[in-house]
């Protein structure tokens, strides 16, 4: 289970609800990566052997193997190309975003 | 080469205890991070201090890492963590473990005393160096873990000048002299090998350091996919070597039969464009010489 | 003393009074570092923890600098921990990045800094320039008077520092070479009663497995000023919390300190002087000279320079307020302007139609003696301006020549 973009977080709307200087939840997302990205990792699920090398690699981890296929999160995927890369088997193509 | 290993990628935990970091794209400072953490688990408390890593990984209210985690001024990664571990320790937390994560900025140059002082006093904490080989969150100036030869934005490469003109520090030989319980080298490339050292680590008490070689694609200037590629690269032509102290005595974890040539690790990184077949010697000679020193030690 | 002063009497060094009430608050950490006037300081409190004298059990780092003495303190706080560290002078410089850290974060770490001017030209020697280039560091700042008054005051630093209202850093200056090197009789509380006045540090400010947190965190330019904003309003409540604490304090050991500044024979004094630490004590005996020669001269002791008595430097300027000149004696300096102290007590009191004349003195910088006679020359000053003859707003005082 990866952590999640919480997508109606409550931002502090009025002073109270800001503490000064002390601690803050661990483990909380508010904003997403995906806008960085230009080229977006798909797999070939027929062509993956579960070698996890993409999975080890993946400098955001946002590759899961809890599936029967691997699966890819793309709020968190900047799509840096690690994965296809490393890939022996070539299942995993880079796509320009929009096409 | 292959590294023996206990860990098989398919029993790892899926669950990420560092994620969504603002990190450059092709990061190889969040694959040293995350693997660290799969074996650290949970009841891991970070810090870090002012660096890359930090940077973007707390900006209020969004915070990157699941498990505890503070940040701490840039000479102190070292020093904060000798505290927690002292507050811990009376605090009587068992099976924690206190783990503090810099560069090399940040441990070779600036934390470099408090780090010493740790070591001495042999305090209870991990220390991971993530090597990225120059400072790298202001925007890619030269450490005293920046490579011989190296471009950084204060060791220009261009019309008289040759990129840095000095060998990088050796952490590692530094860290042992100290005489801690267990200090290593590792390289995200080699996955299986960081996270045995990080176990080994984990099951020891006392001061114990890995310093992680980190491919950087914004500061050495190849394109993001290729940092595992180049992490390989580096350890295959021996300008990087995995490395363990332990109990005293020192190991190779990883002795390359020969070495793939330089220019190859070399030639597709911007910060080293500048080199010519004669810097390339240069640096296939001093690092014979410096395994030639490694396998006097180990041999010893 | 309308109460009987608990306790038992026992002549001690201002460090080691120091010590002994960094004894009775049982911090759960320590690290510190060595250095002169502080050093003696250091080396009870290692005596204390090496005997098992400590009132709670006790990790004493020996760090390699102050910045990591700071930074382990912040590190052992953020896990929960009552902590407690003590420096001087350069040291305290050296820690100033730390400084910043841990005020910003609001950890209640408690530390002693034993005042000495800071190099270069070197001196070993005391003034105040240490703690109060630190005055913009978002600690709350004590100065004492004496080595009763320091142990006093660290108990009142826990109590203050570690109330969720305040959850702010404590610094308690002490004198150097003056007071922490010098015996008098000194008041150690029992610890029954110190338990009752200071209760076992509980917070939730702090790292927690069962619900992890983010500590020291980046708030940017969307919260960053708003976070500071309510800095400020800390330090706001902080004032009514010391006033209340130091009542609290007198109640169970018979000894006060009125808040953030106290008076001496202000009531109806026409010439006043404000002084901070041990000072106070060599103003006191020329105020009793003066009055006995018929002079309405008064003394303020600033004990707080942050959060500064503002208000109470206000009230001199009131129609009510007989105060007619105030002088201001600064150990301090900052070059191109003047004492820290006289810009801060000339900021508070401004209003227009201002009735009140000041004068700035700056004394004691480097070990140089501040003696009685010098007093004397400073009420003289204020005596001439307020029969009208000219006096320049800033003036050295006591240097060998005149």
């Amino acid at each position: 289970m990866k952590p999640r973009l919480i997508r109606d977080f409550h931002f502090p709307a009025r002073p109270e609800e800001l503490a000064f200087g002390v601690c803050t939840d661990a483990g909380v997302l508010t904003t997403a990566n995906s806008g960085w990205r230009v080229f977006r990792p798909v797999l070939d699920a027929s062509k993956c052997i579960r070698c996890l090398f993409c999975w080890v690699y993946c400098p955001d981890g946002v590759i899961g193997k809890e599936e029967k296929d691997l699966t890819i999160d793309y709020d968190y995927c900047k799509g840096c190309g690690v994965c296809a890369h490393e890939c022996p088997k070539k299942a995993i193509s880079m796509v320009k975003e929009g096409e | 080469m292959t590294i023996d290993s206990k860990f098989q990628f398919s029993d790892l935990s899926d669950q990420e205890l560092l994620y969504g970091a603002k990190t450059c794209p092709g990061c190889a400072a969040t694959i040293a991070v995350r693997l660290a953490l799969k074996v650290l688990g949970e009841r891991t408390f970070v810090c870090v201090p002012a660096c890359c890593l930090a940077a973007t990984t707390n900006a209020y209210p969004q915070v990157s890492f699941a498990v505890n985690y503070v940040v701490t001024a840039f000479p102190a990664t070292a020093s904060t963590i000798a505290g927690m571990a002292a507050a811990a320790e009376m605090q009587g937390l068992e099976d924690v473990t206190i783990l503090g994560i810099a560069g090399d900025g940040g441990t070779a140059d600036i934390g470099l005393q408090a780090l010493s002082g740790v070591c001495e006093r042999n305090d209870n904490v991990i220390y991971l160096c993530y090597d990225n080989e120059a400072y790298m969150n202001t925007g890619i100036q030269r450490s005293s873990s920046t490579p011989w030869g190296a471009w950084t934005t204060t060791s220009p490469a261009g019309e008289g000048e040759r990129g840095k003109t000095k060998y990088r520090k050796n952490l590692f030989d530094i860290i042992a002299a100290h005489r801690v319980p267990y200090c290593a080298t590792a390289s995200v490339a080699y996955p299986m090998d960081l996270m045995e050292k990080v176990a080994k680590a984990k099951a020891i008490k006392g001061a114990r350091f890995i310093h992680v070689h980190a491919p950087c694609p914004t500061g050495w200037g190849y394109s993001s996919e290729k940092t595992i590629e180049y992490g390989k690269l580096a350890v295959e032509s021996g300008l990087w070597y995995l490395a363990e102290y332990e109990n005293g005595e020192m190991k190779l974890n990883l002795t390359p039969k020969t070495f793939k040539p330089a220019e190859l690790y070399l030639k597709g990184q911007r910060r080293f464009r500048h080199m010519t077949e004669q810097d390339y010697k240069l640096i296939e000679e001093n690092r014979d010489r410096e395994w030639d020193l490694l396998k006097e030690r180990v041999k010893a | 003393m309308t109460k009987t002063q608990k306790g038992k009497g026992r002549f001690l060094s201002g460090n080691e009074a120091a010590a002994e009430a960094v004894r009775l608050c049982g911090p759960q950490v320590i690290a510190a570092y060595p250095i002169t006037p502080q050093t003696t300081l250091m080396e009870k409190l290692s005596e204390f923890v090496a005997a098992g004298e400590m009132s709670a059990p006790c990790k004493l780092l020996l760090v390699e600098s102050e910045h990591s003495a700071m930074a382990a303190v912040m590190g052992a706080a953020m896990m929960g921990s009552r902590v407690f560290t003590a420096t001087s002078s350069q040291g305290l410089l050296y820690m100033c990045e730390m400084l910043n850290y841990v005020s910003g974060s609001r950890f209640p770490v408690v530390m002693a800094n034993a005042n000495r001017g800071t190099a270069t030209p070197w001196t070993i020697f005391g003034d105040q320039r240490d703690s109060f280039a630190m005055r913009d560091s978002g600690w709350i700042q004590f100065y004492v008077e004496s080595g009763q008054e320091a142990l006093d005051t660290i108990l009142q630093a826990y109590r203050i520092a570690e109330l969720p209202d305040v959850m702010l850093p404590v610094m308690v200056n002490i004198d150097g070479f003056t007071l922490p090197h010098t015996y008098d009789l000194v008041q150690v509380p029992e610890q029954k009663a110190v338990d009752a006045f200071l209760p076992a540090f509980k917070t939730f400010n702090k790292l927690s497995l069962e619900a992890p947190k983010c500590m020291s965190f980046a708030y940017g330019p969307d919260y960053h000023l708003e976070s500071r904003c309510l800095q400020q309003k800390v330090f706001d409540e902080a004032v009514g919390v010391i006033e209340r604490v130091d009542e609290e304090f007198y109640g169970l050991f018979g000894r006060r300190y009125h808040g953030l500044a106290d008076t001496y024979r202000c009531e109806d004094a026409e010439l006043v002087l404000a002084v901070t630490g041990s000072a106070a004590g060599t103003t006191r005996v020329v105020v009793d000279k003066l009055r006995a020669e018929g002079k309405k001269v008064g003394l303020i002791k600033v004990r707080c320079l942050r959060p500064f008595p503002a208000k109470f430097f206000a009230s001199l300027n009131s129609p009510q307020n007989s105060c007619k000149v105030l002088g201001v004696l600064d150990r301090n300096i900052s070059f191109g302007l003047e004492g820290g102290l006289y810009t801060d007590a000339k900021a508070s009191m401004y209003r227009p139609g201002a009735k009140i004349n000041t004068l700035g003195f700056v004394a004691g910088l480097g070990g140089h003696d501040v003696s009685k006679a010098d007093i004397e020359v400073m009420f003289g000053k204020l005596a001439n301006l307020a029969e009208g003859k000219p006096e320049e707003e800033h003036q050295f005082i006591g240097m060998r020549w005149a």
